[in-house]
């Protein structure tokens, strides 16, 4: 299959169960929310290292929002439930409870539930008050600037870790445009994030590593400059390479987003697309490029 | 101020044909106890089993049927017409379905009420929403005394649910309420949650005197100014209450005339009633120079 002259190779991503739970942050005006958004979802681009992988998934017009001020819609995932808590108690309670003027609401409704603002209100000291509308019930924390409202138990669900796509160019600077044209098509998928930095990675994994107690270790298959050391996958004339990596509520949302992805990245100077799998043996999920963008697309 | 919400109610309850009809035969000043005129009585009953459920005429016991003109079987949803005033306890202890009231309305209505829908398009008189544990209740005019409050004799009142008034309210609005929203868009009597445990009260017009004695952890929320504030509360700060926001949202979604104006405003908030807990508070409107 080839879009754009770019090969897209017949491969599958290979992605995992995780977790997720989604957040309306909102506070005086947009720039605060983003600003308590971005902080709370930093550092969190990948579980191995970071606890969580975390994203913002969107900005709520004020008539969308819970309480008619700017929102930001975020998503966290985790490998388990049980981390959800504790992630979500650190990162609300650190980061958005701090941030001038915010609130924190539910973003996603499901049976299964995390207890959060309904632990976080013993910052109140005895002074914390809820309401109840709707069957939503909402803590007023006493805080400096006034109060910090957030709604005692957060949906979660099970969800998508890990699809992928790599795209593989002639030059650093050709890769990079892809991916950015990639990034700024798929942010308009609803339900996704792409936790890495500006929804790229430019440094892919492989699991093992010749150094014990190392457990990953560099994508050597896809290092343009050791490919003649190393069991390369590069083709010739492919000079750098950038991943996305996206995780989803649900399935549908990340086939859509690896289908606008790809069709975004196709651009001068990308030579092939290719996803990451481990052989089908791990992961729950597999997209097959091609079943995603459809014979329709082949030239 | 008119509710929108009721108008586009009763619009869509006017093209059900599948609800039962009640017409009262005949207007009079003795008591009426139709407490049996119940979404859950009538949903599993025909015509006939309709008209033979009790009711009180005075202190005589008669049937639907004596009292009123019926049409429909076998629906929760209910439309009454005639001069109801003294007709009482209409929908008490009902869970479900609708009743809407083409009139003013009588005493108890809605008490004890669990789930569904109350409408009344004219006034109704005390005691609407009595130890009411859910469900909501619209009334297009005026309410009388004890709005969603809680009965003599009894630690605790309304549980759940929301109560909204386009009109004025009388005495003890919420009085020993538990937990529940009542939303007056008038201006309601004296001792507005008084003893309240819990629950926002939110007045769109003026609030009479003594709101909030013995308040626990009540909220009282007025618009359109204080007659006085206790001495047993004492001013806090101003600021703007961003829980009021998320309720003025909701309130807005179900058709009240919100505007954004009142939403972003600054509200001096006392808290009290020192001689309870304490941690209740008044909300006071800030008007905007």
């Amino acid at each position: 299959m080839h879009i754009n002259n770019v090969v897209i190779e017949d491969t599958f991503a290979e992605a995992f169960e995780m977790w997720a739970s989604q957040l309306i942050i909102t506070a005086v005006n947009e720039t605060w929310a983003m600003t308590a958004a971005q902080v709370a979802t930093g550092f969190s681009t990948s579980i191995i290292a970071c606890g969580c992988e975390a994203g913002i998934g969107g900005v709520l017009p004020r008539e969308q929002s819970p309480d008619g001020r700017p929102g930001v819609l975020v998503l966290f995932f985790t490998m388990s439930d049980k981390d959800m808590e504790k992630v979500l108690l650190k990162r609300i309670g650190q980061c958005i409870m701090t941030s001038p003027t915010s609130a924190c609401y539910n973003g996603l409704q499901n049976d299964m539930k995390v207890k959060v603002g309904g632990k976080l209100r013993f910052f109140g000291d005895g002074y914390q008050s809820s309401k109840l509308l709707e069957g939503r019930r909402l803590w007023r924390i006493p805080v400096m600037d006034g109060e910090f409202v957030i709604e005692e138990s957060f949906g979660m669900q099970k969800a998508v870790g890990g699809g992928n796509f790599l795209i593989l160019a002639e030059s650093q600077r050709a890769s990079l445009a892809a991916a950015e044209a990639a990034v700024n098509a798929m942010r308009a998928v609803a339900g996704i994030i792409m936790p890495f930095p500006g929804g790229i990675v430019r440094s892919g994994s492989k699991i093992g590593s010749r150094y014990k107690g190392l457990g990953v270790s560099t994508n050597t298959a896809y290092c343009p400059t050791i490919r003649r050391q190393v069991d390369s996958a590069l083709p010739d004339g492919v000079n750098s390479v950038m991943e996305i990596v996206i995780d989803g509520l649900n399935e549908e949302a990340v086939r859509e987003a690896t289908r606008v992805g790809v069709l975004a990245a196709c651009h001068t100077g990308v030579v092939r697309i290719t996803a990451g799998n481990y052989g089908g043996k791990l992961g729950r999920y597999h997209f097959y490029l091609h079943d995603i963008l459809g014979p329709s697309q082949g030239q | 101020m008119g509710c929108v919400s009721c108008a586009g109610l009763m619009r869509d309850f006017a093209g059900e044909e599948d609800s039962v009809t009640l017409r009262l035969k005949e207007s009079g000043t003795i008591p009426i106890e139709a407490d049996s005129i119940c979404p859950d009585l009538f949903v599993d009953r025909n015509l006939a089993e309709i008209k033979a459920l009790n009711a009180f005429y005075g202190r005589r016991k008669v049937t639907l049927g004596d009292l009123f003109h019926v049409e429909g079987e076998h629906s929760d949803r209910i439309m009454v017409e005639g001069d109801l005033r003294h007709v009482k306890k209409i929908g008490l202890r009902m869970s479900r379905g609708r009743i809407l009231v083409r009139g003013d309305v009588g005493l108890h209505l809605g008490a004890h009420m669990q789930g569904g829908e109350i409408i009344i398009q004219g006034n109704a008189s005390d005691w609407v929403g009595a130890q009411m544990q859910g469900g909501r209740i619209w009334i297009k005019g005026n309410a009388g005394h004890h709005l969603g409050a809680a009965y003599p004799g009894e630690k605790s009142g309304v549980n759940r649910g929301a109560i909204i008034v386009a009109g004025n309210a009388g005495r003890a609005v919420g009085a020993r309420a538990r937990r529940v929203l009542i939303v007056v868009q008038g201006s309601v009597g004296a001792f507005a949650g008084a003893n309240m445990i819990a629950g926002s009260i939110i007045v769109f017009g003026q609030l009479g005197a003594r709101a909030g004695a013995g308040n626990k952890r009540g909220s009282i929320v007025v618009f359109g100014g204080s007659l006085e504030i206790l001495p047993t509360y004492r001013y806090e700060c101003t600021l703007r209450p961003v829980f009021l926001r998320f309720y003025l949202q909701r309130l807005g979604e179900w058709g009240l005339p919100v505007s954004i104006e009142l939403a972003e405003g600054n509200f001096r908030r006392y808290s009290g009633d020192i001689t309870s807990v304490g941690k209740g508070e008044i909300l006071v409107y800030v008007k905007p120079e």
